[in-house]
């Protein structure tokens, strides 16, 4: 029989496992790297979770490791062991102390699950968001300020951002890993009657910057692909994004493009306050750093979804179906002159809010 | 043990468990109606989760039960149920032609049950409730639709039962199940009290 | 109405042997191969999965197609793998584990059999009529309902697993009355084996839970094919309602996963240290309490679908408060061991590896019980790595270490020592590879059933290696493929008592059981009755009745087609074909007809066709 030494094999797993705790991921998407106080409160439940479970795991493993090693039968030996019923004293041990430290556990537990699920709704001083999943788009709504956009989430740092979620079809899952734990969006009717399968729930984002978001709830094909972004920007910069949000917006100059824009895209989506809100706004298109949320605007294109906003609108209204499996935008049908057309106006529709 | 042994003349007092074939069988029925509690438990449950559903324009439960006929047709079920108390009475006492009788009178009972329900389910669709109308419909009619189903199936396997016995006598084989299906008819007996209760008269309080 | 002893009574051979079979022997085996081929299926799926997650924006299956994939790995894995091999052992080992010749219903257990195959065979048909379910395994509605997954692909997972759940809740019956009413004389309840009693606990969670999922299905059967509106939420339908019905069958189900694996390293640990079991009743009562509590935690799946705080609070804590008796379970495993002579062979590496496994799935668990923690951890990958590791890390190393124990007995070989080793290293180091890293995966913020990943989010290492750990996975199953393969053409032939040290009365008879079990129904004087007697210097039990005439339960082919009815109305009234709907359910109901019109009286195995002769009284 091999003498195999447990601890030459789980010493490096463990290692490892440290090894890549330590590196945190991603400061905009990783649930180790909370840049919130709502995900943080969450990671310190999550830290206080694996320390007592760590204790838990060393002393079953050290056990374990010991009665493998001392009680294995050595060749020849054919002796019958005392046969032990049992042992009172130790059953109460391994009792009581897994009760203990599950109430050192619950507490905190308990204590989060209340905490976090205040309702910011009704707070004056926090941001109202009314979030809405569809297949395969994320829609936000502003009550505050009467906005309606799409796929991107403006929002002031510092701030509550008191989100009332719904779906306007399947069940989805809003989830900004950087800054807070998921909420599902079940499905309901206009989130204005107050329905009750609206869910409610807040975040915080206290420094500037870019935070992935993500679809948790299995809602079809493009399930995977059904990402958005949160964009946090100071007080000064998410006012002048609001007050710019209600500017007129000028349509193409170009007549036939102009006309191609209002018969084939405004029938379906607004820009400004024209054309119709059903399926995302348009209206700052060019400022958003992603097209249909998973092709990634930038001038230096590293990866298969990424390219110029002009080059991924193009590549998105030519053929959704082949970047969104699923989706419900159709292929429409447009010259090659239209197409150019209509992705370089939308390339240009920007909003400048920041400075 | 085996199932062959029958002494001329005499059957045992309590028939169906003389057998371990009979025990295990009246166990085993047992522990399937525990079962059959937890599906009606979830049917209830979904029932009482999407009563309130009616839809607009559609009959409420208010509108839409006549207590009487429903008081007529819980006397009826509740009845057969005596009626198959006694047939398992005089199965005990080996009395067989006793017995047949009272199972041929329950089995009455649960058509005359099951003609009424056909007629109420009737009226209702005529009234606009139908089985898609609305989530208390789908609800309504599976919750209830099921209990009926289960009255159906009794009528049919008492029926059978009935034929076997007259057939084969009332024997060791025959007793248990006798007694197995006296078991079901009391538990859809039992089941119906519950949808009496949550789904009619709930329905007419509110 | 006596009859005489000697009326003919049609014994099939070969292949009619086996569609006939009563026999609870022939019916474990039948679901051993039928769970096992189910298994390479559902391990197919999952090799699939992983190649498409090897890289980002990879190609390998389309959006479609890997989730149908993701759908069938787990419904396949589930349903039709491990609870049919869990039913295998309960067959094979349990009548034999109480000195018992067969369980209460020798006919049911065929039918439960039949309808699972059916139901199995019906669900993965759908691959090839255009596609297979697509909505998870969890199915949850609107995404499952009629507007969103307007093919068929649901309505095969619906009627596929509403006939392969019939079989389930029979089975859970015939093991319930078997264990209460057919113990040998001397067995009291205290003095069952701990198998027994885990298969005694699972069975009673099979009755309870089983039918809330025949709700279930029925409700969603409903909606899809007549236009009902539990869960159409335009008519007043509620999409939650599913996940409630479906949980509270759903996670007592896992209960009836592990529970039995729980058994399995009892005996195996038991047997190979040379030791009864450490706290024997404290393991009976800590079962009993897993069970409990496994009906009263449902929705700790449901933490991030609103249902408020005082909701996620109780049910945080009810959650947490299982990991007590399971951690008793643990440490009564190790002091079992501790003091023991400890042999390590395949079987009982397989049981000593599941036992730090296991705990590193069930530490995961409690960190998901905390719900605001569970709102980060909920539908990503953290959640693949726990459930995987208790399932696989659990179930599938305590099923592995009960075949290799109760291979013997079922087949009369012993499977090959080394071939049994190189399939315990490779498939274990192969599930931690694959499964360790995916908590980090989860962590760092992907999702779970996404198809596929962008690039240079910092997943794209891990998902290799997590890839090729799948890999080894297959490997070791292959190990044990070759084994299986290996011992039926030269493998050694095994003694009643094959491993020399068994405790408990399967041990007692011969190797492969006879067909009648006992030629004498043992009498039982103690817990571990087998090692009792061993330790008072007797060779073998002594009988409780005089040698007789044994009474054997007839074969028949009824239950075989009464599943092939239900399998025909399944895809009548899928497809809107009343005709054939009907027509399925009459053959069904003809069968049960002829069962009770028809008398079985069985027939006997005299004393001198006896293999051994046992004591005569």
């Amino acid at each position: 029989m091999k003498r195999w030494n447990v601890g030459k094999r789980l010493l490096p797993l463990f290692a490892g496992m440290m090894l890549l705790l330590s590196a945190c991921g991603r400061a905009d998407l990783s649930t180790l790297n909370p840049q919130g106080p709502v995900a943080e409160e969450q990671f310190g439940l999550m830290k206080l979770a694996i320390s007592i479970m760590i204790i838990v795991v060393i002393v079953v493993f050290a056990i374990s490791l010991y009665v493998i090693v001392r009680f294995r039968r050595r060749p020849g030996d054919n002796k019958i062991p005392v046969q032990v019923e049992g042992n009172h004293k130790l059953e109460i041990i391994w009792t009581v102390i897994p009760l203990i430290l599950l109430v050192i556990l619950g507490v905190p537990t308990v204590n989060s699950v209340f905490g976090l699920s205040k309702d910011y709704s009704k707070d004056p001083d926090a941001i109202q968001v009314e979030v809405t999943s569809h297949q395969f788009w994320w829609e936000f709504y502003y009550p505050q300020y009467d906005i309606h956009t799409a796929q991107e989430l403006v929002i002031p740092t510092g701030k509550k951002i008191a989100v009332t979620a719904i779906s306007g079809d399947v069940l989805h899952s809003f989830w900004i890993p950087s800054l807070a734990g998921k909420i599902d969006t079940n499905p309901g009717t206009a989130v204005a009657n107050g329905t009750a399968n609206a869910n409610k729930m807040y975040f915080e984002a206290t420094k500037a910057g870019v935070y992935l978001g993500k679809c948790a709830e299995l809602c079809g094909p493009s399930h995977a692909l059904m990402d958005f972004k949160v964009k946090a920007v100071d007080e000064a910069s998410f006012d002048r994004w609001t007050a710019a949000q209600k500017a007129p917006v000028a349509l193409p100059s170009d007549p036939a493009i102009k006309d191609s824009l209002v018969k084939n895209c405004l029938s379906c989506h607004a820009i400004g306050d024209q054309g119709v809100l059903v399926y995302p706004s348009l209206t700052d298109i060019g400022s958003r750093l992603t097209v249909g949320g998973i092709l990634v605007n930038t001038d230096e294109a590293k990866y298969d979804n990424e390219g110029t906003t002009y080059e991924n609108l193009k590549r998105w209204i030519e053929d959704p179906e082949a970047v969104k499996p699923g989706t419900l935008m159709p292929k429409v049908e447009l010259t090659e002159q239209e197409l150019d057309g209509i992705a370089k106006y939308l390339s240009e529709l920007k909003i400048d809010y920041e400075k | 043990m085996s199932a062959h042994s029958h002494v001329e003349g005499q059957l045992p007092h309590e028939p169906e468990k003389a057998t371990l074939e009979g025990r295990n069988k009246i166990l085993g029925f047992w522990l399937f109606l525990g079962a059959e509690v937890v599906l009606f438990g979830t049917l209830f449950s979904a029932f009482l989760a999407l009563r309130d559903k009616v839809g607009d324009g559609n009959p409420t439960a208010d509108e839409l039960f006549n207590l009487s006929t429903v008081a007529i047709a819980t006397f009826i079920l509740l009845t057969s149920s005596l009626t198959s108390v006694f047939a398992t009475q005089a199965l005990h006492a080996g009395k067989k032609n006793a017995m047949i009788g009272w199972l041929i009178v329950t089995v009455l009972f649960g058509l005359a049950f099951l003609g009424l329900e056909i007629y109420e389910f009737a009226e209702y669709v005529h009234e606009g409730h139908g089985f898609t109308t609305s989530a208390f419909s789908s609800s309504f009619y599976t919750l209830v639709g099921f209990h009926g189903a289960h009255v159906a199936f009794g009528v049919l396997w008492i029926g059978l039962i009935i034929g076997q016995v007259l057939k084969k006598g009332l024997t060791v084989v025959t007793a248990p199940k006798v007694y197995v299906s006296g078991l079901y008819w009391h538990f859809i007996d039992v089941v119906w009290v519950f949808i009496f209760t949550v789904v009619y008269l709930m329905g007419k309080v509110g | 109405m006596a009859h005489a002893h000697a009326h003919t009574v049609k014994r099939y051979k070969g292949l009619m042997d086996w569609l006939t079979t009563v026999d609870h022997k022939k019916i474990g085996i039948l679901y051993l191969i039928a769970g096992g081929l189910f298994f390479l299926v559902g391990g197919l799926e999952a090799i699939m999965i992983r190649i498409q997650l090897w890289k980002p924006l990879n190609n390998f299956v389309s959006a479609d197609t890997f989730n149908e994939l993701i759908t069938m790995h787990g419904t396949t894995m589930i349903f039709l793998a491990a609870m049919p091999m869990l039913f295998a052992l309960m067959n094979a080992v349990i009548p034999l584990q109480i000195g018992a010749r067969d369980v209460a219903f020798p006919f049911l257990n065929a039918l439960g059999f039949w309808t699972f195959f059916f139901g199995g065979v019906l669900l993965n048909v759908s691959w090839f009529t255009g596609g297979a379910p697509d909505a998870g395994w969890t199915s949850y509605v609107p995404l499952a309902g009629s507007t969103y997954s307007s093919e068929y692909g649901v309505d095969y997972y619906v009627i596929g697993l509403q006939i392969a759940g019939i079989g389930t809740l029979i089975g859970g019956i015939n093991f319930l009355v078997t264990i209460i009413n057919m113990r040998a004389p001397g067995m009291t309840f205290m003095r069952m084996p701990m198998f027994t009693w885990a298969i005694f606990i699972t069975s009673a969670l099979i009755l309870f839970a089983f039918p809330a999922l025949t709700v279930g299905l029925v409700a969603l059967m409903f909606d899809r094919l007549f236009d009902a509106n539990f869960f159409n939420v335009a008519n007043g339908g509620n999409a939650v309602l599913w996940e409630h019905i479906f949980w509270i069958f759903g996670h007592p189900e896992v209960y009836i996963l592990i529970l039995p694996a729980f058994g399995i390293i009892s005996e195996v640990i038991s047997t190979f240290s040379r030791k009864r079991l450490f706290g024997y009743s404290s393991m009976v009562f800590a079962t009993v309490l897993i069970g409990f509590l496994g009906f009263m935690v449902w929705a700790h799946h449901m933490f991030t679908t609103g249902l408020g705080p005082v909701a996620n609070a109780l049910f945080s804590i009810a959650t947490m408060l299982i990991a007590v008796p399971t951690g008793i379970k643990i440490f009564n495993w190790l002091f079992t061991m501790w003091g023991g002579s400890i042999k390590f062979t395949s079987a009982n590496l397989f049981a000593v590896g599941f036992i730090p496994t296991f705990v590193m799935g069930g530490v995961t668990g409690v960190m998901l019980a905390a719900a605001p923690a569970d709102f980060q951890y909920h539908d990503s990958y953290f959640v693949v790595a726990h459930f995987h590791y208790v399932i696989v890390g659990g179930l599938i190393l305590g099923i592995f270490a009960g075949l290799h124990y109760w291979w013997p007995k079922m087949f009369g070989r012993m499977l090959n020592e080394t071939l049994g080793k190189l399939t315990f290293w490779t498939f274990f180091i192969g599930f931690h590879m694959t499964f360790l890293i995916q908590h980090f995966l989860g962590l760092l913020g992907m999702p779970r059933r996404i198809y596929t990943y962008l690039d240079g989010l910092g997943f794209n290492e891990m998902n290799l290696i997590s890839t090729i750990g799948a890999f080894l996975m297959g490997l070791g199953t292959i190990f044990f493929i070759t084994n299986i393969i290996v011992t039926a053409v030269s493998g050694k032939k095994a003694a009643g008592d094959a491993w020399e040290d068994g405790r408990t009365l399967e041990w007692t008879i011969p190797s492969p059981a006879p067909e009648y079990n006992f030629a004498q129904t043992p009498l039982v004087r103690g817990y571990d009755a087998y090692w009792k007697e061993k330790m008072d210097g007797h060779k073998e039990m002594t009988p409780a009745e005089p040698l007789g005439s044994i009474h054997m339960p007839s074969p028949s082919i009824l239950p075989l087609f009464m599943s092939i009815g239900l399998f025909i109305a399944g895809f009548g009234f899928m497809y809107h074909n009343y005709f054939v709907g009907g027509g399925g359910l009459a053959l069904t109901f003809l069968c049960m007809l002829i069962r009770s019109l028809k008398d079985d009286h069985g027939f006997h195995i005299e004393p001198d066709e006896l293999h051994d002769k046992g004591v005569k009284a």
